[in-house]
């Protein structure tokens, strides 16, 4: 078989991908494989690169919900400073803030991966746009204790919470 | 304040304080890793643009204070000599990735060299502050007044659901890189630390040397760090590690006493016999130093050798470094002639404690 990148060495490596219960199989070469970043040989450690080509070849839960090789998405790029989602797998890095919105689709996977899981900040909020982002945080918060409560057929307790939440958003409104 | 400054003392001001258990932690660092919102991140940006945000940092931060940390000085890493460079690098201010983009990066240092932003590194900003000894929270509380100060001027790359947008993706959300620098020579002697580091590893944290290459750890000093950036707050990472870090301490705590206990003799022995060497050799590569170095650190902790500041291993263990070397030859240096003049300076430098 021969590779379906370069069509001209044979192909020994075979990778599967499912895409929205979508199986399709790859079939490249060696080298188109390292050059597409689809896999990484002799890189000592922990490096994107393993990670990124992991979701390939890996469990397959990460590789459901990972979109990434659809047709579409090879020809993506960030309008802002032009990195491709191409060159992006390649390198690992981004380009500039607005790549994280170009290839948001794509990321939960990859930060799953690599930050064991979590792919949301709960971290420090920048004091300028702080007020805001902490009441919506808030808010959620309370959302969840609100189901929660409900589950628990603690009504009233829930109804509480639903008057903080309210509470919060009328704020919000006022100030925008 | 001069570049001179920086390059004269082979410790910081800073490390010559005794922190919290400083008998086995060296150092806690905090390292913020920052972007502006709307330019392209360094590793992409034109040299006109990372130029703009180094004339940034010039207008507004030049000979500016920062709190307590004294005078903040803005060096272009290209008016630096390779050997200015390296003592940089080798004194953990700057890191060896802007140095190989200096054309376009820079530094803001305070007079105390407990705070470094790197300017134009993987990111455009690398916020980095230390303190000595074990004290992980106060680093992180005072890399935040920084961070909040700079902030007053710079809008940053931030997204609501994920943090500070960052170069590489294992540093998105909160950027922070937490750190200790540890001496554990008798969890490495006891072979312990093979043992000990996969299960660190486990947890989400890297260990590894900080001086020589690849695993090993020249003078039994390891750095532990935090891997994970998204998802966790400041304070759960700084948490993590601190508990992870205590068990540590704990450990080598622990070993020491045994081989105290166990092996008295053979543990002066080896003691002396480095300190004989330190104070005695004439040709002696880095590594032996290292070694060397390390077991004098620990007849000072366990009190085997008396009249020795504690901060000598900090102090030789950058001062044996090639670019401090050389920067004290004020040139460069063959093999052979770092050995010697390796040798030279630790003798003069033992020499001076005891007299
Ligand atoms: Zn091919
Ligand atoms: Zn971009």
């Amino acid at each position: 078989m021969e590779c379906q990148e370069c069509h001209i060495r044979p192909a020994t490596l075979h990778l599967t991908n499912v895409i929205n219960g979508q199986k399709t199989e790859m079939h490249v070469c060696e080298q188109c494989a390292k050059e597409n970043g689809y896999v990484s040989y002799g890189q000592e450690g922990y490096s994107l690169h393993n990670l990124l080509s992991g979701l390939f070849h890996m469990n397959p839960s990460s590789i459901q919900d990972h979109k990434q090789f659809s047709q579409s998405s090879t020809a993506l790029a960030c309008p802002k400073c032009g990195l491709s989602y191409h060159e992006f797998t390649r390198v690992g890095k981004f380009g500039c803030a607005s790549c994280y919105e170009t290839f948001e689709d794509n990321l939960n996977p990859i930060f799953r991966r690599v930050h064991s899981g979590n792919t949301k900040h709960e971290g420090k909020i920048p004091k300028r746009m702080g007020s805001g982002i902490e009441k919506k945080r808030k808010i959620a918060a309370y959302r969840e204790s609100m189901q929660e409560y409900i589950q628990a057929e603690e009504f009233e307790k829930a109804a509480e919470i639903r008057d903080k939440i309210r509470l919060l958003e009328q704020q919000e409104e006022e100030e925008s | 304040m001069s570049l001179e400054n920086f390059m004269s003392d082979a410790i910081s001001p800073w490390m010559k304080e005794n922190g919290p258990d400083c008998d086995i932690v060296m150092s806690s660092r905090i390292r913020l890793a920052r972007n502006f919102e709307n330019r392209s991140f360094p590793l992409i940006a034109k040299a006109e643009e990372l130029d703009d945000v180094l004339e940034f940092f010039q207008e507004n931060y030049q000979d500016t204070a920062f709190d307590q940390q004294g005078a903040l000085q803005f060096i272009r890493i290209a008016d630096l000599s390779p050997i200015e460079k390296k003592v940089l690098v080798e004194k953990h201010l700057i890191s060896p990735h802007l140095t190989e983009h200096a054309e376009e990066a820079g530094v803001l240092l305070s007079e105390s060299e407990q705070v470094s932003i790197m300017v134009n590194e993987e990111d455009h900003l690398r916020i980095q502050l230390y303190l000595p000894g074990f004290q992980l929270q106060k680093t992180l509380n005072e890399a935040f007044k920084v961070d909040d100060w700079l902030e007053q001027k710079i809008t940053y790359a931030f997204d609501e659901e994920r943090g500070y947008l960052t170069t590489c993706p294992t540093n998105v959300g909160t950027g922070l890189r937490a750190s200790v620098m540890m001496h554990l020579p008798a969890l490495t002697m006891t072979h312990q630390m093979n043992r000990l580091t996969p299960a660190i590893n486990q947890l989400g944290l890297v260990v590894r040397g900080i001086y020589g290459e690849g695993s090993e750890a020249q003078g039994n000093i390891y750095q532990i760090s935090n891997q994970i950036t998204l998802g966790k707050s400041e304070q759960d990472i700084v948490e993590d590690l601190e508990s992870v870090v205590s068990q540590l301490i704990e450990q080598e705590r622990q070993a020491r006493e045994t081989l105290t206990e166990e092996l008295s003799i053979q543990l002066e022995d080896r003691i002396f016999r480095s300190y004989g060497t330190l104070r005695y050799s004439r040709i002696i590569e880095s590594k032996e130093a290292a070694t060397c170095l390390s077991d004098v650190r620990l007849g000072i902790d366990l009190g085997y050798i008396e009249d020795m500041p504690q901060s000598i291993l900090n102090e030789l263990m950058v001062l044996i470094q090639p670019g401090f070397l050389q920067r004290y030859a004020k040139r460069s240096l063959s093999g052979r002639e770092r050995d010697v003049l390796r040798a030279s300076l630790i003798r003069e430098r033992m020499h001076l404690e005891n007299n």
